[in-house]
């Protein structure tokens, strides 16, 4: 289990660079397996273009409570990438005054930004259809002054979205560290017990399965079926919504892949899975990522490869939806995370 | 040629065997498919079936592929394990049982 981020180790593989070498060397540069952008020109799919903006993702900080085995983020408590208040000042302008219906804060621990709640309070003023927080649970339970977070996303008419890569002990703390399972457990105990993830309930409550390992996620519902009937059975947790999401090749799983020698594998499995049917839904057709310090992505994923929109609108104080829509999303070879059997998003399967 | 028999690599090439026999291979890929399908068994309770016959039949690239498909349907490694007991516990009582034979034949030689 990780203690510290490939950030404060000093890996080549924290930089982003590196990441994106690896991810056009070997295997396609060679050939053995075509670049994303060959495959999606097969079905003429290329240059894939951003449709009307719908949903606004707001990195918040990359600091976490956790060091969970593959996060994509690379987050974790030495991580000091914080979004200030001026920038959040800025996206909210962009919240009142964009067409998108949801909003999703993430980070790290987005609750662990020291300006999260004033965020969220002037945030929920807006009324926006959707308003996502994406929160790990144990920060929940991490400390006193966070206990209160399920009555504060209540008051606010959060969209509580978390992740839980098992229904068992062993598997979730093999992944995400030691005690993280119990930690976690009663924090949706005390999200249930104020209404959160309970049948025809309006406080949504939904989780985020990914693979604990070198392996894509199963079929949703199926996944769905299984983790509702565990939960149930074994703590009495109630939840809507089970969200499959396959691990994209980056930061700290990409490091995994390649330690374990399944990188090739790995590769090789999300590209027999190519679904063109998932192209058209993916994810940074329709939505915007924004860094901790402002910064526009087709996706988070991008946000950590460093690959900025293609698009002069680059920066939230420069913020035009107009001139952002119809761009061409920049893509490289992590795309096929998104686009592998019923697709995968931040709002898992869209095939 | 290959200096070993098992290529962990030649799983990907599975496919392939249609290049030599079209028809047959597409038949049998159809068939394959359709019976992992969901049905009166989910595909994860077929996932172990497969995983425990995998290891009766000691075919690596079997046990590769299923032990793969059934993490990717969430299966625990306690229930991988206990599946493969009861491929093997099959296996030995397919064994012993035979022994019956040998007690009928000796009684009949030397009863």
């Amino acid at each position: 289990m990780a203690t510290k981020s490939l950030h404060k180790l000093g890996s080549d593989l924290a930089q982003s660079n590196k990441q994106l070498e690896i991810l056009s060397n070997g295997i396609f540069k060679n050939g053995e397996l075509p670049t994303f952008k060959d495959k999606i020109s097969e079905t003429n799919q290329f240059p894939l273009k951003a449709k009307k903006l719908e949903i606004l993702q707001i990195n918040v900080g990359y600091m976490c409570n956790q060091v969970c085995d593959h996060c994509h983020v690379d987050a974790g408590p030495d991580r000091k990438e914080i979004m200030t208040r001026e920038t959040m000042q800025q996206c909210l302008e962009v919240i009142r005054n964009s067409g998108a219906h949801t909003l999703d804060l993430t980070g790290g621990a987005p609750e662990m930004n020291p300006d999260f709640r004033w965020f969220v309070e002037e945030a929920a003023k807006v009324g926006i259809k959707d308003f996502i927080v994406r929160s790990n649970l144990t920060i929940i339970r991490a400390n006193k002054k966070y206990h209160d977070l399920p009555e504060f996303f209540k008051r606010h008419n959060v969209h509580v979205v978390s992740s839980m890569p098992h229904w068992t002990r062993g598997k979730t703390d093999k992944q995400r560290g030691d005690g993280v399972f119990d930690k976690s457990i009663k924090a949706l105990q005390d999200l249930n017990a104020i209404g959160y993830g309970m049948p025809d309930s309006d406080l949504r409550l939904d989780l985020v399965y990914n693979p604990s390992g070198a392996f894509l996620p199963g079929d949703q519902t199926s996944m769905e079926k299984d983790f509702k009937k565990a939960l149930l059975e074994d703590f009495g947790i109630q939840f809507h919504n089970l969200f499959a999401i396959t691990n994209l090749p980056i930061a700290r799983f990409l490091d995994y892949l390649i330690a374990s020698d399944n990188y090739e594998d790995y590769m090789y499995s999300l590209v027999e899975a190519y679904n063109p049917a998932a192209v058209t839904n993916v994810m940074c057709t329709n939505t915007l990522s924004i860094s901790w310090d402002g910064y526009l992505f087709d996706c988070d994923f991008n946000q950590m490869l460093e690959l900025p929109v293609n698009s002069k609108s680059k920066h939230i104080s420069e913020f035009n939806e107009k001139l952002l829509e119809g761009r061409n999303i920049v893509i490289s070879q992590h795309c096929y995370g998104c686009t592998a059997g019923a697709g995968s998003s931040c709002q898992g399967s869209v095939a | 040629m290959s200096k070993t028999y098992y290529d962990p690599a030649d799983l990907r090439k599975f496919g392939k065997i249609t290049e030599w026999s079209e028809e047959l291979g597409n038949k049998f890929f159809d068939y394959y498919g359709k019976v992992f399908e969901e049905g009166a068994l989910t595909a994860r309770e077929k996932s172990l079936i497969a995983l425990a016959v995998a290891h009766t039949e000691q075919c690596p690239y079997c046990i590769d592929a299923y032990t793969k498909d059934t993490l990717q349907r969430g299966v625990t490694k306690e229930e991988m394990m206990e599946a493969i007991h009861v491929g093997a516990a099959i296996k030995s009582g397919a064994t012993l049982v035979h022994g019956v034979q040998m007690m009928n034949k000796v009684n009949k030689l030397d009863g």
